[in-house]
């Protein structure tokens, strides 16, 4: 009994302290750019930028693989972020549209309760068996909830403009810029 | 008292003889008004009645939602039909929240007590009725006015000016306004003065309207400590920065307020309401507007009711001409283009200009900027137009921001006198759009993170709940087990 233990803990140590230098002088070097991205991202994990998580976008970015406009929840705040991090101009063309919000099409959803549980956000309101309606204004359009709806009532639509958000439009001048 | 004077400003031609001799009339009662949820900066009131539902005359269909909100009442007796989205009177055609109303002809008022002395009052109280009677300020920024008033008694303001400049070409509200109902206008400034809890009060009027001048220094000549004050017209002296610095020398801080200056700036038309708010028990359901322009068949100063369409004053008007090639809220340089005719009027409009294309200098095509700095002689703020919009137009938001973006009034100075015809104030507005809408997306990130962590501990209560009744199922079955096995 004695003898069992006794080895048990000693094989025990010596395999923590193996590990432990091991830990110590292998250690893979992180990126720290990574890491600093990582913290930009919003964290959703939505993928839709076709990496997997933000993790994996955090690593093509600062591979500098994959352009600052990767993110449609993070918007262009993050774009502007994204670019002072990693020093790049803004390439405007490749912003694409307007943002797109998930919107419920009341008269063909059946209350199954899907979508809600895979919303990031928790921006998906409604109880089993009863029509879902989707918060606005904490919906960031990752599209998740989307992909499980069974009858197609979830679609990505732009966002209806209203009169607090609306602004004049830049001035369009024939001699131009 | 000595004047001082402001920076830049200009000289447009004042046609304000299109409207100024024309009495006030009261436009017959619509059909239907139209009386949007949101008339004032801040939040929208929420409607108080159903669709359905009668209404007296002065009854309240949307109540405040306390802060910075005001409340809205029925300009007329008559029934509730629609509440719901209408035309707002902005340029984007954009609809708002509005409560619409089918006037039955009776104009029955609800009944009403107006306070026996309202000197007698509290200050708070005062401030509390102009509340409740929905005063915003009239003059064009549609800040409610009982917040302001508490404020500014917070502040400890000394003076109240009152703004009966007028300096906008073409508008004629005011003028008419202190021509022929001064008195009121007088014991308005009295009830003010009670309600802030000053001394003094000033009215500042434009010399080019000496009838104005006349009648409201005879309504004031038993009032000591309210004066009548004669300031040179010059565009905007009408603006509550520049009129401040025009009768104390004092300049508003950047991005500060007029009252950091301990003086006050209301409207003529803002105490007019209050006086009828405190005497008369009368909400804010009508106010005066000046509807002219050169396409006006007849130019006159209507009393019109809250929520009338722009269409029923200008056919009261005799119609507006084919020649409309313009037609705006408001004057000339700070007027807001209008969607259309099917939009109601609100608490803060003043005028409604129809403009000719000769008039709008439609036939002035923008050319590149020459550097001329004319925008910048113009500007009443001390800022440099020409560098704030050239950044602008390249969205350099933060370099436009940091040559005063903030600051601007939009008065439109640095646009009038600009050779290049540069439409400067739409930059300035695209540029202050742009830099709002930034800040909203920088907030919906942070709210984005904010609620991803609440998911997640969301999930982990969840799981931990699970968890822990999982166990107690277990403790239970071990325990009826036990009691089992001790039975046997």
């Amino acid at each position: 009994m004695i003898a069992a233990v006794l080895s048990l803990t000693l094989l025990g140590l010596a395999l923590g302290w193996v590990l432990g230098l091991a830990a110590r002088y292998l250690r893979v070097e992180n990126n720290p750019l990574h890491e600093e991205i990582q913290q930009l991202l919003p964290g959703v994990n939505c993928g839709q930028c076709g990496y997997p998580g933000c993790g994996g976008a955090a690593e093509a970015l600062a591979a500098s693989k994959a352009p600052v406009t990767l993110c449609p929840p993070g918007g262009p705040t993050l774009v502007r972020a994204l670019a002072a991090k990693l020093g790049v101009a803004v390439d405007r063309a490749s912003n694409s549209g307007p943002p797109l919000l998930a919107q419920v099409n009341e008269a063909t959803c059946i209350g199954c309760a899907h979508c809600g549980g895979r919303c990031p956000t928790d921006a998906i309101i409604g109880a089993p068996k009863q029509i879902h309606g989707v918060i606005q204004d904490a919906c960031i359009g990752c599209g998740l909830c989307v992909e499980v709806c069974p009858t197609e009532c979830l679609q990505l639509r732009p966002v209806t403009p209203v009169l607090k958000n609306w602004h004049w439009p830049k001035p369009t001048l024939s001699f131009g810029v | 008292m000595k004047l001082f004077d402001f920076w830049g400003g200009v000289h447009p031609a004042g046609q304000k003889h299109l409207s100024a001799e024309q009495a006030i009339q009261v436009l017959p009662m619509p059909s239907r008004l139209h009386v949007p949820l949101q008339q004032h900066t801040g939040r929208p009131a929420v409607p108080a009645v159903k669709v359905g539902q009668t209404v007296r005359k002065g009854q309240l269909l949307g109540r405040e939602q306390g802060g910075v909100s005001a409340s809205v009442h029925a300009p007329t007796s008559g029934m509730i039909v629609a509440i719901g989205d209408f035309t707002a009177p902005h340029v984007s055609g954009l609809p708002l929240p509005t409560i619409t109303l089918e006037s039955d002809g009776e104009d029955h008022w609800l009944e009403r007590e107006p306070p026996s002395d309202p000197f007698a009052l509290e200050p708070e109280d005062v401030a509390a009725r102009i509340g409740e009677a929905g005063i915003v300020g009239m003059g064009g920024a549609n800040f409610p006015a009982a917040v302001k008033l508490s404020k500014a008694r917070q502040a400890k303001v000394h003076t109240l000016a009152v703004n009966g400049a007028e300096c906008e070409p073409y508008m004629t509200c005011d003028d008419r306004l202190m021509r022929e109902r001064a008195e009121h206008i007088v014991d308005g400034i009295r009830l003010m003065l009670h309600a802030l809890q000053a001394p003094n009060a000033v009215i500042a009027i434009e010399d080019n309207k000496p009838e104005a001048v006349a009648s409201m220094k005879a309504a004031c000549q038993p009032e000591r400590h309210i004066r009548v004050v004669v300031v040179p017209s010059r565009y905007p002296a009408g603006s509550a920065k520049q009129l401040i610095q025009i009768l104390t020398g004092l300049e508003t801080p950047a991005g500060g307020r007029g009252t950091d200056t301990g003086v006050l700036v209301h409207n003529v038309g803002t105490a007019y309401a209050v006086h009828r708010a405190l005497r008369q028990a009368h909400p804010l359901i009508s106010r005066i507007i000046t509807v002219t322009g050169g396409a006006v068949a007849r130019p006159q100063n209507l009393e019109a009711p809250i929520g009338a369409l722009v269409e029923d004053l200008l056919a009261f008007c005799g119609g507006a001409m084919e020649a409309t090639s313009r037609l705006l809220m408001g004057g000339p340089m700070m007027g807001q283009p209008l969607p259309g005719t099917r939009v109601p009027i609100v608490k803060g409009t003043n005028g409604i200009l129809a403009l000719t294309a000769a008039e709008a200098r439609l036939e002035a095509t923008p050319s590149p900027c020459i550097r001329c700095g004319r925008c910048v002689e113009a500007c009443p703020m001390g800022l440099m137009p020409l560098e704030m919009s050239k950044r602008a137009r390249h969205d350099d938001l933060d370099g436009a921001e940091a040559f005063g973006l903030i600051d601007c009034i939009s008065c439109g100075s640095c646009a009038y006198v600009c050779p290049s015809h540069i439409p400067l104030v739409q930059y300035f507005e695209y540029a202050r759009g742009a830099l709002e809408a930034r800040q909203r997306a920088e907030q919906k990130v942070k709210e984005t993170r904010r609620l991803l962590e609440q998911h997640q501990a969301r999930l982990a209560r969840v799981e931990r709940a699970k968890a822990e009744a999982a166990a107690r199922r277990q403790a239970e079955k071990r325990q009826a087990k036990a009691k089992v096995g001790a039975a046997a």
